[in-house]
This record gives C-alpha cells, structure tokens and sequence, in this order.
C-alpha cells in the first residue's frame, strides 16, 4: 500500500525527467548522491550528527530570514525591536526562540559531529581534506555566531563583542590597534559595528558557510563514510562493484535520518518551548539589560560553546620571553582551535577507530574530552572564583589547558606506543 | 593494585570532580515562594500594584495596556478605569510620568525601565529585593536593602510593609575570620498590610513582572504541548518506516 503510494509519487513521467537529464543532471546528482551512494551499513547512534547539523543550518537559515524582517540593526532601535518581534509581530517569540535554540543546538551537534571523527579516526587517510573542511565550516561557525550574538544589543552583546574584539589589540608590532579598529569601524563597540556586524552575520559569513557545507558533502562523497570499526567498506565488492558491507543512502539512511531528526526536534522545540533561556546558558539573564557603554558588568562570559577557548585565553597570565601575559593567551587559544587541522599528520596510528586502538589513545581522547568540559565551566565562571574545589579557577584552567594541548602534541608518540597493545582490526564491518 | 583498575578509579574521580568543586553562588536570604505565571487572577493583583507603585518612576514601555487588557481577558473600558493612570492611549507601551532628568536629579541615576526586568535579574531576586529593605542611618535615601546593597530606590512599599530591621548573626567565614552577616529580616513597626497580606502582595508583583518580561509565555506553553504530541506522532510513524525498510539489512 505505502509501497505503491511512493511509487506514483515517484513516477515522474519518464519523458520529462529524459527532457531535464539531457539539460541538467538531475538523475545522476540523485544517483551520486543518494540513491546510488553506498554507506557502510553500521553506522551507529553517532553518525546522527552530520544530517542534524544540514537541519540546524536550514532552521538557522529559514529563522534568520524572518528574523531580518522585524530587526533593526542601529544601537538605538537594535534592543527594542528585538522585544517587538518578542511581543507584537505573530509568532515572533517562536522564530526568535528557535533562532537562539539554534545557535547552541548548532554547536552541540557540532561537538557531538567532531568527537565522532575523533573516536572512529575519521580525519585520517584519506579523509584529511574531508576533516579540513569541516574544522573551516566550525571556524566560520564561530565567527557567525560571535558576530550573531551582537545583534540583541544587550549587555552581553556589547561587553562580550567588546572583550572578543579588544583581543585583536594584543597584536604586536603596532597593527593590534589599527586592527580592532578596523573590524569595529569605530574606537569602541558602537552602531557602526553593529550595523557591519549585522552585514557579515546575514549574508557574508552564511555564503562561505554554505559553500563550505557544499564542498565538505562533496569531499565525503568522493571519499566515501568511514564507520565505526574505521575500516574500508570498498575493499570487498560483490560482482557489480557493490560495496558487500554499503547499503545505498537512499532509502536506507534517509529513513533513518529522519528518526533522528524527529527525535532531535523533540529534544530541539522541549526548550524552545519550555526552557528557551535554559538556566541562563543559552540566552543569557545580563542580555535583558540593555547595552550600556557606561556600565561594565561585574563578570563578562561568552555563550557557553565559545567558553573553553575563553578559559585557555584566561589560563596564561604571566608574561614569559618579553611577551605579555595577553598575547600568550590569544596566541594559545588560536592554536587550541589550528590544532585540530593537523590531527591527520599528528596522529601515527595505522588504526583508525577506537574500537581496535591500545589505551594511550583512548585514554588520551578522554581526557582531552574531560578537559574541554572543564574548561568549558570554568570559562562561564568568573577568574577570582574562590568556592572551587582546592584551586582557583584559573590554577584548575591552567592544569586543563595543559591536558588540551597534550593530547595534540604528544599524539605522535603516544599514538606510536599503542602499537603493540592495538588489537586486531576485522576484515568486515561488525555489527 | 593493577595498573587498569587504577586508572579507572582516577578516571572516574576527574569525572565527578566538577560536580563537586564548583558549588557556591549568590547569596538570597529567601527562597521566593511558587510563581505560577498563568494565574491570571494573581497577575491582575500585581498589575495593580506595579501600576499604583512602580509607574510613577519606572516605564515598561515594551508592555502595551491593550496586551494586558486582551491577555488577562478585561474590557478596554475597565482597563482604562482601573488601571490606566499615566496614559489614556491603550495601544502604548506603559511610560512613565517623570522626566528622566528630574530622577537623574532626585535619585543619582534614572529608574530603569522594567519591561523585561524579571528575565534580567531571575524571580527569586525579585522576590528577595522587593522584601528585604530595612531603614538604615548611613544611606543617604535612609534605606538599604540586602539583596541590593547600596540602592538608590527607596522603599516605595513602605505604607504597606511598615519598617523592618535586620537580624544578624556571627558566622565564621571561609577563611576563618568571623563576620556579622545579616541572615533574617524582622518587623519593628507594622504596616496596613500583615506580614502574610505583604508576603501575598510581592508574590502577586512578582507574577506580573514574570509575565511583563514575557507575555508570551502563556501562549508559549499551550503551543508547545501541541507542537511536542505532532512530533511524538510523527517519531512513531518514521520508525516504523524505518524498521520495515531495515529488515532486507542484514
């Protein structure tokens, strides 16, 4: 019954879809893509990720625009129009809503994303260019965000931008200044900034976003999915060079994709609906105060996804070889996020998955998870918090911005001391 | 002890430390009583008193008294009765009587405007603010509050609340100094109101202040039960198609 449903549905008439295919290669892309397409087949909870990510992006994308409609983007008009679309235009609260929702969802999915290709080792040969492309959709993620978290014009907005854009001033050999000039158009954070920042977050930042989006799924697709046992399901081909272990990706994973995304939506509107400033983490109480040049709040935190970097920024405060304590810090927390670009080359296992790796790496991978956590708290703290257990938050940034740079820079010696204690990688995907 | 379990045990340690570590926050002297925002009779009480009290010197321009009028189910005739003092233009947002300059003048800074107050500061400060004033010599307004020490407002409530002291208490603090801190509020002279009647009057402020910051709220709750059931319906759809797709997997 359903069957024969989706076959009318389908059943273009075949003369058409011909007249197209000879303009346009609608059949092949489907064909490439999706129908055609062969991925493994025990892809588990984890590979979730990457499909929620396009849905974040789309609600990102569709929510914005409607957002645009109301928003004024000037420092006198920025806070109140957000409380018109808030209260006078319909249905406003929710685009609004599932707007803000979806800038945090955006980086829980993310995270979630990347720590999958650590575990399974999927940034290693020959998905480097694949990982690289997805590191610059999260760098350009970042940057559209922070530019995004302005727009309220709250206290947060104004200090936050104001702290983030002042790091650019610890440039040296006299370009620090000129330089956070230049991104503000102003020597403070003011309406000049707003209105550019306004520029880059809804249209600039989106294209390279997109573009971006659009070549990752094209590298994965050349490559093809890695799997949790991290091993090649193009090795074993029945006689029509089918993958034994791939399974097309339509109808396959489209169906259940959309498990996911439901389930995901569930979660997704459960805030949005009942919990849109969730405690305080995903719309901050200081931003219902409207910005303020005159008055500096007590404690300035970034939003919750920028804080582990926020908390290495913070870690280094003495300054070593005639480099000031500031430079240091913005120099770390560049390099805590550049890192990531060389996991391919600094990780010299032949094994990719985690599954079948001695215990340096997986014990290595746990930690650098926990300290991003850690991190990450202690970012939303303020520095001189003095009720932490034995240090003070800045000591305990320093012990865990120490284990975040270890596990990039001794990963090509640990990785190689697994070696003897790896254990036997399968022939065929298990499971 | 074995190199495996050993690791394990600190692993698990490093994973329930930040749990434990970073208790601690700010001080309340109350916890603020139950806040039903949907009670639509107690947001009508606080209506009154943020308008009979907080209006004078305080806008909340964001809120319209027609929004009001049409949430809380009134007339435009009754609302503009009852509760429409400063302003008789119902589509406006609530603005305020005094000129800003003038309470730059009397009060050092100008009254914030308190539309969206209650997101800003959270309702257990609220709460907290509005019943911890005490009359204090060293303050030049005569009056100190504990939840905002050093405020230039001053106890507008008063005629209600009547005046009250604090109690205090010597505590040895984290570093083992000891310290007069003020735990407890008692009232030395009454007001019109009891101590309960007043208790109900905040609570009944609080409320409205809690639905002036979001009046969707209400709208926001009935939606989404609607929103979660489609979804819920849908899930169990999808993975039915889901599951008989997947049984040619093997």
């Amino acid at each position: 019954m359903l069957e024969t449903v989706l076959n009318k549905m389908t059943a273009i008439p075949a003369s058409l879809l011909a007249w197209i295919d000879k303009r346009y290669p609608v059949t092949r892309m489907w064909n490439e893509h999706l129908a055609q397409y062969y991925a493994p087949k025990n892809f588990n909870f984890w590979y979730f990720f990457g499909s929620l990510a396009l849905v974040v992006l789309v609600i990102q994308i569709v929510t914005g625009i409607f957002l645009t409609m109301n928003y004024k983007p000037s420092a006198a008009e920025a806070f109140a129009s957000v409380e018109f679309i808030m209260r006078d235009v319909n249905y406003g609260w929710l685009i609004r809503y599932m707007h803000s929702t979806g800038a945090s969802a955006f980086f829980i999915v993310v995270y979630l994303h990347m720590f999958r290709g650590l575990m399974y080792g999927s940034y290693k040969q020959p998905r480097e260019l694949l990982w690289i492309l997805g590191m610059l959709i999260y760098m350009t993620l970042m940057a559209e965000a922070f530019l995004g978290y302005l727009l309220p014009w709250g206290q947060m907005s104004f200090w936050g931008a104001q702290v983030i854009v002042s790091l650019f001033e610890a440039m040296p050999f006299g370009i620090g200044a000129p330089l956070a000039e230049w991104i503000r158009g102003d020597f403070t954070i003011s309406d000049a900034t707003l209105n550019r920042f306004f520029a880059y977050h809804v249209i600039a930042v989106p294209l390279v976003l997109l573009a971006l989006v659009a070549a990752h799924i094209i590298a994965l697709h050349e490559v093809g999915s890695n799997n949790p046992d991290g091993i090649d399901i193009k090795k074993y081909k029945d006689e029509k060079g089918i993958p034994l272990d791939g399974i097309p990706f339509h109808p396959y994973y489209t169906v259940k994709d959309i498990v996911g995304v439901l389930v995901f939506l569930i979660l997704f509107f459960s805030v949005v609906f009942y919990a849109p400033e969730m405690g305080g983490w995903f719309l901050e109480h200081n931003n219902f105060v409207p910005a303020d040049p005159l008055r500096t709040p007590e404690h300035i935190a970034p939003l919750w996804y920028f804080t582990p970097f926020y908390s290495i920024l913070r870690a280094f405060t003495y300054p070593f070889l005639g480099v000031d304590a500031k430079l240091w810090g913005v120099l770390a927390m560049g390099t805590s996020q550049i890192l990531f670009f060389f996991l391919p080359w600094l990780d010299r296992s032949p094994v990719r998955s985690i599954r079948y790796r001695g215990p340096y790496f997986r014990y290595a991978l746990y930690s650098f998870a926990l300290a991003f956590v850690v991190l990450g708290y202690l970012g939303v703290k303020s520095p001189t918090e003095t009720d932490l257990f034995l240090f003070s938050n800045t000591v305990w940034a320093q012990i865990f911005t120490v284990i975040y740079f270890a596990f990039f820079l001794l990963m090509p010696w640990y990785t190689k001391m697994d070696k003897d204690e790896d254990r036997p990688v399968p022939e065929r995907v298990t499971g | 002890m074995d190199t495996k379990v050993t690791r394990k045990v600190a692993l698990t340690i490093l994973l329930l430390a930040p749990g434990v570590l970073f208790a601690g926050g700010a001080r309340l002297l109350y916890t603020a009583p139950h806040i039903n925002e949907t009670d639509k009779a107690a947001i009508q009480r606080g209506a009154r008193i943020f308008i009979n009290y907080c209006l004078t010197c305080h806008s909340a321009e964001y809120m319209r008294y027609k929004r009001i009028a049409d949430d809380l189910g009134i007339s435009e005739d009754i609302m503009k009765k009852n509760l429409m003092f400063a302003s008789d233009k119902i589509h406006e947002g609530m603005a305020v009587a005094i000129e800003s300059d003038d309470a730059r003048r009397w009060f050092g800074v100008p009254p914030p405007d308190l539309s969206v107050t209650a997101r800003a500061r959270t309702r257990e400060w609220l709460y907290n603010y509005f019943t911890t004033f005490y009359r204090d010599d060293k303050s030049p307004v005569g009056v100190n509050n504990v939840t905002f020490p050093g405020v230039a407002m001053p106890n507008i409530l008063w005629e209600l609340q009547g005046w009250q002291e604090p109690v205090y208490e010597t505590r040895t603090n984290a570093k083992g100094e000891q310290e007069r801190i003020i735990v407890d509020m008692k009232l030395v002279e009454p007001g019109k109101q009891t101590e309960k009647e007043f208790k109900q009057t905040i609570r009944d402020l609080v409320t409205f202040m809690v639905y002036m910051a979001e009046p969707a709220e209400l709208e926001r709750h009935r939606l989404g039960f609607w929103v979660l059931a489609f979804l819920l319906v849908l899930l169990m759809i999808s993975y039915a198609l889901k599951r008989e797709y997947w049984r040619d997997v093997h």
